[in-house]
């Protein structure tokens, strides 16, 4: 078990940065995901610290101990592909106990050990089969058996669960957590799918183009986005974002917004540019006649106990969660309240939340 | 009314279709069993003058159907001299079947042939040539697979460049060459020279095979401590298998196959069997059922590799058509 630390990384592919001077620590036992779209930096970062790429500058240490230019072999960590990279030429058995065989266990010991974790992962009846012919789950099992029987001090996992469908990979989810609790070994996660990463994670780590956003427990990060691409890449739908005039300062307590006046938790600093950015998650934005801002229904998705509600309104088409007990009709006119204290405030210039009541600092980590 | 006629039309066409994609496939098999036939006679017209006498196999009409006699492969293996009627009676009775064959020739068999020597010398030049063009093919092939190679595709293209001109127009440097450095007429000369010709080939199949195999493997690999020869020798080459496979029987036919570079370059010590077989002398002319049988024996040992190696072979030429 250890504790991953990295301290300014930062890589180049020729002119491509693909990692931006990024710093964080993952602490030990936890998990981490690293969540964010495809080519935003979070495979090549898992591919340092397992010591398959090296920096073009920035220190990685595993347990206090530099390990940034040393092979991957010698930093006693796991990895766990997104193909799985099971050896097609070798059975369940020989592949879970590959890592084994290699550091010359003896024979015992390598039998016992794998075959305690074929049966943590429910694979003990598969372990003399070619992994050729497996399902996916069952490869995904051996994949994550091949990590888990060397005891290594991390898991570093590159979407291992991409390759699934998804009603399995729901199961798998849902394993691997178990999983974790047991070895309670430190994981770093890589995914694009928000989903898998809230239901996961301890903390996560947001990146894109190649820079970190965001770290921290999934509510945190659901709740106080740091920037407008954080805000807008968690949560399904999205956050609905609406654009308000008028030049904020610390200790401003509402915004105007084609004339009608939304109240936002109170600002701690000044925006450095005329507009603000209102983001408003769907579930805390209300049907109500009363309702400062004014709209036409779009359309009503109904989904068993919610009902996602659009609505045309001057600043955009805004989505409102809303019990199935409302009822309106598509063409239908009606008013929009918000939960102003949840209410998180962007700077339009710099796309950053702005610090208010809600949101005490910056980037948070 | 129009409808059934609709009906109707589409109703034959559709059975007509079936119809001829049954007679297609009788078709191909026809052409099939016919092609194998053209490419099999010649073969079975070897084999069967191999076992013929030496009259048999020169008669005029050909014989198809002879009284089959060892005599071919006897004359094969040994040396004999021609000796008088009377020095044959007084040897007393034949202490072999082989004696037996040359004395009704009124000959002495005097000692064994150089075919034995000549085969010996195939044996050790196309294996040898073969291992170390499969062997130099598979690291180059992995460098150039994995690894940043400056002036990569201009060095793969030289490679293949040496393929673009037939080989026998270099063949008097190349003697001029080998005279010079005493390579002339030795193993050693005859391995490195298939070696040269093979391994292009060699490395453009293998790269072809080695670009299919994820990197994952070895990646998996190095993090689990194993070094990158260690994860080449247990996860890259068991699964580039068939395509080793595939490349040693290709280049394998080649450098049994060689006679151009054999006959000019070779002529005692290091001789291979091309050039020597067709030149079996016997009376009055050719021994053709001598060439005969050691064309047969020739063939055996690429019948019999390919016939091992051939569920590879046949991934081998269709590489790349066919995700694993």
């Amino acid at each position: 078990m250890a504790e991953i630390r990295i301290e300014n990384l930062h890589k180049t592919f020729g002119d491509f940065t693909a990692v931006r001077d990024s710093s964080f620590t993952v602490k030990d036992g936890e998990f981490f995901v690293m969540l964010g779209p495809s080519g935003c930096g979070k495979t090549t970062t898992l591919r340092m610290i397992a010591g398959l790429e090296l920096p073009t500058s920035g220190r990685i240490f595993l347990d206090g101990e530099d390990v940034t230019t040393r092979r991957g072999g010698e930093r006693d960590i796991a990895f766990v592909f997104q193909l799985f990279a099971l050896y097609p030429h070798m059975n369940v058995r020989k592949n879970i106990s590959f890592p084994l065989r290699m550091e010359g266990r003896p024979r015992k010991e390598v039998r016992e050990r794998t075959e305690e974790v074929a049966r943590m992962l429910q694979i003990d009846h598969l372990l003399e089969s070619p992994v050729g012919g497996l399902s996916s789950g069952d490869r995904q099992r051996v994949a994550l058996g091949r990590a888990v029987v060397r005891r290594a001090k991390a898991f570093l996992m590159d979407e291992p669960l991409g390759a699934l469908d998804a009603q399995f990979r729901e199961l798998m989810c849902e394993e691997l957590r178990l999983l974790h609790l047991r070895v309670k070994a430190t994981t770093v996660y890589v995914t694009h799918d928000q989903i898998e990463a809230m239901s996961m994670a301890d903390r996560i780590c947001i990146m894109n183009n190649a820079e970190v956003l965001q770290i921290g427990p999934p509510s945190e990060v659901y709740a106080r986005p740091a920037t407008r691409f954080v805000a807008g890449f968690v949560g399904s739908p999205s956050m609905n974002f609406i654009t308000g005039e008028g030049g904020l300062n610390a200790g401003s307590e509402a915004v105007q917004v084609r004339g009608s006046r939304i109240a936002i938790p109170r600002l701690h600093e000044d925006l450095t540019s005329s507009e603000a950015i209102l983001g408003a998650r769907p579930e805390h934005i209300h049907i109500s006649d009363q309702g400062a801002l004014r709209g036409r229904v779009f359309a009503v998705e109904y989904m068993g106990t919610r009902q996602l509600i659009t609505v045309d309104t001057d600043s955009g088409r805004l989505r409102v969660r809303a019990p199935n007990t409302v009822r309106v009709n598509d063409g239908e006119t009606v008013g929009l309240n918000f939960d102003s204290e949840k209410i998180v405030v962007f700077d339009s210039r710099t796309d950053k939340a702005v610090a208010s009541a809600l949101i005490t600092g910056g980037v948070h980590g | 009314m129009s409808a059934a006629a609709t009906t109707g039309t589409i109703g034959t066409t559709a059975h007509s279709v079936v119809e001829s994609s049954s007679r297609g496939k009788w078709l191909a098999g026809l052409v099939v069993v016919a092609y194998a036939l053209i490419t099999l006679i010649p073969l079975v017209w070897i084999l069967a003058t191999s076992l013929k006498s030496p009259p048999d196999s020169i008669s005029y009409p050909p014989k198809v159907i002879f009284e089959p006699s060892m005599e071919g492969y006897v004359n094969l293996f040994t040396t004999r001299s021609r000796q008088t009627e009377e020095y044959i009676e007084n040897l007393g009775p034949a202490e072999t079947w082989y004696d037996e064959i040359v004395r009704k020739r009124n000959m002495v068999i005097v000692g064994p042939s150089r075919f034995l020597d000549r085969y010996f010398n195939s044996v050790v030049i196309g294996f040898g040539s073969t291992f170390l063009a499969v062997f130099l093919g598979t690291l180059a092939a992995y460098g150039f697979s994995r690894f940043k190679v400056p002036l990569k595709d201009d060095l793969l293209f030289f490679i293949l460049s040496t393929r673009m001109m037939p080989p026998i127009a270099v063949a008097i440097p190349i003697y001029l060459m080998y005279r010079t450095l005493g390579l002339s007429d030795t193993a050693l000369g005859m391995i490195l020279l298939y070696t040269a010709v093979n391994v292009s080939l060699s490395v453009w199949l293998l790269k072809g095979f080695m670009d299919e195999i994820p990197r994952e493997y070895e990646e998996a690999a190095v993090v689990d401590g194993y070094t990158r020869l260690q994860a080449f020798w247990k996860v890259v080459l068991p699964q580039a298998r068939s395509g080793i496979a595939a490349t040693a029987i290709f280049c394998l036919i080649f450098a049994w196959n060689e006679y151009a570079f054999a006959l000019l370059l070779t002529s005692g010590n290091a001789q291979t069997a091309p050039p020597f077989i067709p030149i079996i002398i016997g009376e009055g002319g050719l021994d053709w059922p001598a060439v005969a049988a050691g064309t047969t024996l020739f063939l055996l040992p690429i019948v019999f590799f390919t016939v091992l190696l051939r569920n590879q072979l046949l991934r081998g030429i269709t590489f790349g058509a066919v995700r694993k």
